[in-house]
C-alpha cells in the first residue's frame, strides 16, 4: 500500500488528503447542518433539502449574471451578495412551505418524508422548465481561482479554503444561536418537551416555521458554496442527499455537535482511503463502517437525551 | 404536368414495400426513439434535432424513392425498459421502416432483442465501447478503438508522452475504453500506465485524485469523466493549479463535447485535448452548410458536438441505403449496407463497413476559451472500425 513512495512523499501525500479530508469535511457540514436542525427540532425528514441548495446555487448563478451584465466592475465581489440572497430565497420558500404544507404534518413522519419528496419533484421540474435541463456553470472571480503553494507538492485551493471558512462560520454561528441566544434556549425547550413549552407560554408553531426557515437558508448558503466546486443542474441535489443523510444519522440525528463529528469521521477516513484504495472501495468501506458503528449505537454518535 | 412526370419515375408502393412497413405512395413513416425527460434528456434532445434536420432537408430535397418522410417520436424517458417496449411499438404498430435513436449502451441493448425479434434497423449515433454487431444495426458513431488508438499514437509521437494516468466515471464504457487503452499503451508503444481510478456517476470530489496525479506526474491524463462530474473535476484541477494551457500534464478526454463545455465553462478547459471524429469548428464546405443550417433551425446559442453530428449522419445514411437496394424491405437494405457513403457528411466523408460501424476519421481538438475546440491531428486516412480488436480484450 506504501511501497513505491518515499517517507517525504508520504509526509506530503497524508497533509493534502488530510487537507482534502477537510474540503469535504466542510461541505458535509454544509449539506448536513440545515437538514439537523430541522429534524432534530421538528421530527421532519426534509427530502427537498437537496433541492433547497440547488435553488441556493441557482440563485447564485442568476446573481453572477447580473453582476456581470450590469455590475462588471463589482464582480469579484458578488460572491458575498450572492450567499446571503440566497439564505433568503431559501429561508423565504422554506417558511412558505411549512406553512402550507409541513404544518399539517406535524406528529406524522412518514408522511412528512413523503411530502417533501414530492416538493423535490415539483422542485426539479421547476428547474428545468425555468432553466432548462443542461447544467450551468457558474464563472468565479480571479481571486478564487488560485492556490496557496504551502510546499511543492502541497497546494491549497482558494476555494477549498473558503467552503472551509463558510461551513466553519455557519458552524459556530448555528451553536450560538442555539446555545447562547433567547431563541435557542426555545427551539431546545420545545425539543426536549413541546407541551410543557408550550404551557410556559412559547409559541411552538412560530419556533418549528422559523426552525424550517432557517435550515432551509442553510441550505441555501451551502448550495451557493458548491457552485465553487461542483455544476448545478435540476437533478444536482440529488447526488448530496445520501450523503447527507449519512452524515445525520451516524452522527446521532438531533445533535449538532454530533454532525460535525459525524462529518470529520467520515470525511477523514474516506480521503485518506482514497488515495490508497480506488474512490469507489473506499466509499464501500465507509459504508460498511459506519454500518457497523450504528449497530452498535443505534442512536447514533451522539444521541441526545429526549424526554419521551 | 410536372407532377405526373414525377410521379410516373416514382417506383410503386408494391414494388419497393413487400413486407408491411407504412410506406404509401406519397409518404414513409420512421422513428424517433431518444430520451426527451429525464436525466438523458440533456444529452440526447440535441441527437432529435439534429435527427429531425436531417429528414426535414431530405423532404425538401425530394425525399427518399419520390416519398416524403413522415416520423413517429417516442420518448424513452431514460429508462431502458421503456425504451425496448416503445421500440417493439415502434415496429410491431407504427410499422416504420427504420428507428433512428437510443444513446446510452444500456438502452440499446434493450432494444436490441425487440430489433433482431421483428427485423427492424436501428441508427444508433453514439460513440461507444464496441464488443457488439448485430444485422439490425447501424452504428454511426465511432466504436472504442477508433477514438482510443489513434490518439494515445498522437500523444506518444507527437508529444512525446511516456507515462498515462487513466481515469474514468464507473461504468461500462469508460472501463471497456481504458481497457484498450490499457493495451494499447503497455503492448503496442511500450510506455507506462502509471494509474488507473474509477469515480461514481455523478461523483463531485477530485481531491484525492488530484493528489495523486501531483505526486505522480503522468505526462497524459486519459479521461473519460462523464456528465455533472466533470465540472467538479474541471474547476478542481483548475483550483488546484494544474493548467492546461502548459501542456504538462496534458489532458485528453474522450467524453467532453462542445455541449459539455458550456456546463464546466470554457476558463476551466482551456488547453485540454478531446480526441473524437466531429467538431463543431472543422473547416470544411459540409460542415459549414451543416452548422449554418442547425443553427438556423434551433437558434444562434448551439453548440453541435460529436454525438449531434453523428445522429446527424442517420437519416442520411438510411435514404443512400434504401436508393441502392431500390427497396425499404429491411432484408434488401442490408445487404447493400457496406460501401454505402456520404459524401455530404459534415465529419467531411463516412463509408459504411460491412460491420455495420462507419469508417470515419479521428481527430485531436485543442479546447479554447470560447468553449470551441481547435482542430490540431486529423488522421489521414479513415480509420476501420473494429468492435472487436484483437489483443485488446
Amino acid at each position: 500500500m506504501f511501497d513505491g513512495y518515499t517517507s517525504s512523499e508520504l509526509m506530503s501525500i497524508f497533509a493534502m488528503q488530510g487537507f482534502a479530508g477537510l474540503s469535504l469535511f466542510s461541505v458535509f457540514v454544509l449539506m448536513a447542518l440545515g437538514l439537523t436542525i430541522i429534524f432534530g427540532q421538528m421530527g421532519v425528514i426534509n427530502m427537498a433539502h437537496g433541492e433547497f441548495m440547488i435553488l441556493g446555487a441557482y440563485t447564485t448563478y442568476l446573481t453572477s449574471g447580473f453582476f456581470q451584465s450590469y455590475l462588471p466592475g463589482l464582480f469579484g465581489g458578488y460572491f458575498f451578495v450572492a450567499m446571503i440572497l440566497a439564505f433568503f430565497v431559501c429561508a423565504a420558500l422554506g417558511a412558505l412551505v411549512e406553512w402550507l404544507m409541513i404544518r399539517h404534518l406535524y406528529h406524522r413522519p412518514l408522511d412528512t418524508l413523503l411530502a417533501t419528496w414530492g416538493l423535490s419533484l415539483i422542485m426539479q421540474q421547476a428547474y428545468r422548465s425555468i432553466f432548462g435541463a443542461r447544467e450551468v456553470g457558474v464563472d468565479l472571480p480571479e481571486w478564487m481561482l488560485g492556490a496557496f503553494n504551502v510546499t511543492d507538492l502541497v497546494q491549497l485551493p482558494i476555494n477549498g479554503l473558503f467552503v472551509m471558512i463558510i461551513a466553519l462560520s455557519i458552524a459556530v454561528g448555528l451553536y450560538l444561536l442555539m446555545y447562547r441566544s433567547g431563541y435557542g434556549k426555545k427551539v431546545r425547550a420545545v425539543v426536549q418537551n413541546r407541551p410543557m413549552a408550550e404551557a410556559v407560554g412559547i409559541n411552538s408553531a412560530g419556533i418549528d416555521r422559523a426552525t424550517f426557515a432557517l435550515g432551509c437558508g442553510i441550505a441555501g448558503v451551502a448550495g451557493a458554496a458548491f457552485t465553487m466546486i461542483g455544476s448545478t443542474g435540476p437533478s444536482s441535489g440529488q447526488a448530496y442527499i445520501v450523503d447527507t443523510f449519512l452524515v445525520v444519522v451516524f452522527g446521532g440525528a438531533q445533535s449538532l455537535i454530533g454532525t460535525i463529528v459525524s462529518a470529520f469521521g467520515i470525511s477523514q477516513a474516506q480521503s485518506t482511503m482514497e488515495f490508497f484504495l480506488s474512490g469507489s472501495m473506499a466509499k464501500v468501506l465507509t459504508l460498511l463502517v459506519v454500518i457497523g458503528i450504528l449497530m452498535l449505537r443505534p442512536e447514533g454518535l451522539m444521541a441526545l437525551k429526549v424526554r419521551r | 404536368m410536372l407532377a405526373t412526370s414525377a410521379q410516373a419515375a416514382t417506383p410503386s408502393t408494391a414494388e419497393v414495400n413487400t413486407t408491411g412497413l407504412a410506406v404509401t405512395d406519397d409518404t414513409v413513416t420512421v422513428g424517433i426513439l431518444h430520451s426527451i425527460t429525464g436525466t438523458m434528456a440533456i444529452s440526447e434532445i440535441g441527437s432529435v434535432q439534429a435527427e429531425k434536420l436531417a429528414i426535414d432537408q431530405i423532404n425538401a430535397a425530394g425525399g427518399v424513392l419520390g416519398r416524403q418522410i413522415d416520423f413517429v417520436q417516442e420518448d424513452g424517458a431514460s429508462d431502458w425498459p421503456t425504451f425496448a417496449e416503445k421500440s417493439r411499438k415502434l415496429l410491431r404498430q407504427d410499422n416504420v421502416a427504420a428507428i433512428f435513436g437510443a444513446w446510452t449502451s444500456a438502452s440499446r441493448k434493450a432494444v436490441l432483442p425487440v430489433m433482431e425479434q421483428y427485423n427492424g434497423m436501428l441508427y444508433y449515433p453514439t460513440f461507444y465501447e464496441g464488443l457488439e454487431q448485430s444485422p439490425n444495426v447501424v452504428y454511426t458513431g465511432q466504436e472504442a478503438t477508433q477514438q482510443i488508438l489513434a490518439s494515445l499514437n498522437w500523444a506518444a509521437e507527437t508529444k512525446g508522452a511516456k507515462s498515462f494516468y487513466l481515469l474514468g466515471s464507473d461504468y461500462i464504457w469508460p472501463r471497456t475504453s481504458n481497457k484498450i487503452a490499457r493495451k494499447h499503451i503497455e503492448d503496442k508503444l511500450g510506455l507506462k500506465v502509471s494509474g488507473e481510478e474509477y469515480y461514481p456517476l455523478g461523483h463531485t470530489q477530485f481531491n484525492s485524485v488530484i493528489n495523486k496525479i501531483k505526486l505522480r506526474k503522468p505526462d497524459v491524463i486519459f479521461a473519460s469523466v462523464v456528465g455533472g462530474s466533470n465540472v467538479a473535476f474541471y474547476k478542481q484541477m483548475k483550483a488546484a493549479g494544474i493548467d492546461f494551457t502548459d501542456e504538462k500534464p496534458l489532458l485528453l478526454t474522450i467524453s467532453v463535447t462542445e455541449d459539455e463545455i458550456r456546463g464546466i465553462g470554457g476558463e476551466n478547459v482551456d488547453g485540454i485535448y478531446a480526441s473524437m471524429k466531429y467538431f463543431q469548428s472543422l473547416d470544411n464546405a459540409n460542415n459549414k452548410e451543416f452548422v449554418a443550417a442547425f443553427k438556423e433551425a434551433y437558434g444562434d446559442d448551439m453548440v453541435i458536438g460529436d454525438v449531434t453530428q453523428a445522429a446527424y449522419l442517420g437519416p442520411w445514411l438510411w435514404k443512400a441505403a434504401v436508393e441502392k437496394a431500390g427497396s425499404f424491405d429491411i432484408d434488401k437494405i442490408r445487404e447493400e449496407f457496406a460501401g454505402i457513403e456520404f459524401k455530404k457528411a459534415p465529419e467531411g466523408y463516412v463509408r459504411i463497413h460491412e460491420n455495420h460501424h462507419l469508417w470515419s476519421k479521428t481527430r485531436i481538438g485543442q479546447a479554447q476559451l470560447n468553449g470551441q475546440y481547435k482542430v490540431v491531428y486529423e488522421t489521414e486516412e479513415l480509420m476501420e472500425p473494429d468492435p472487436f480488436p484483437e489483443g485488446y480484450q
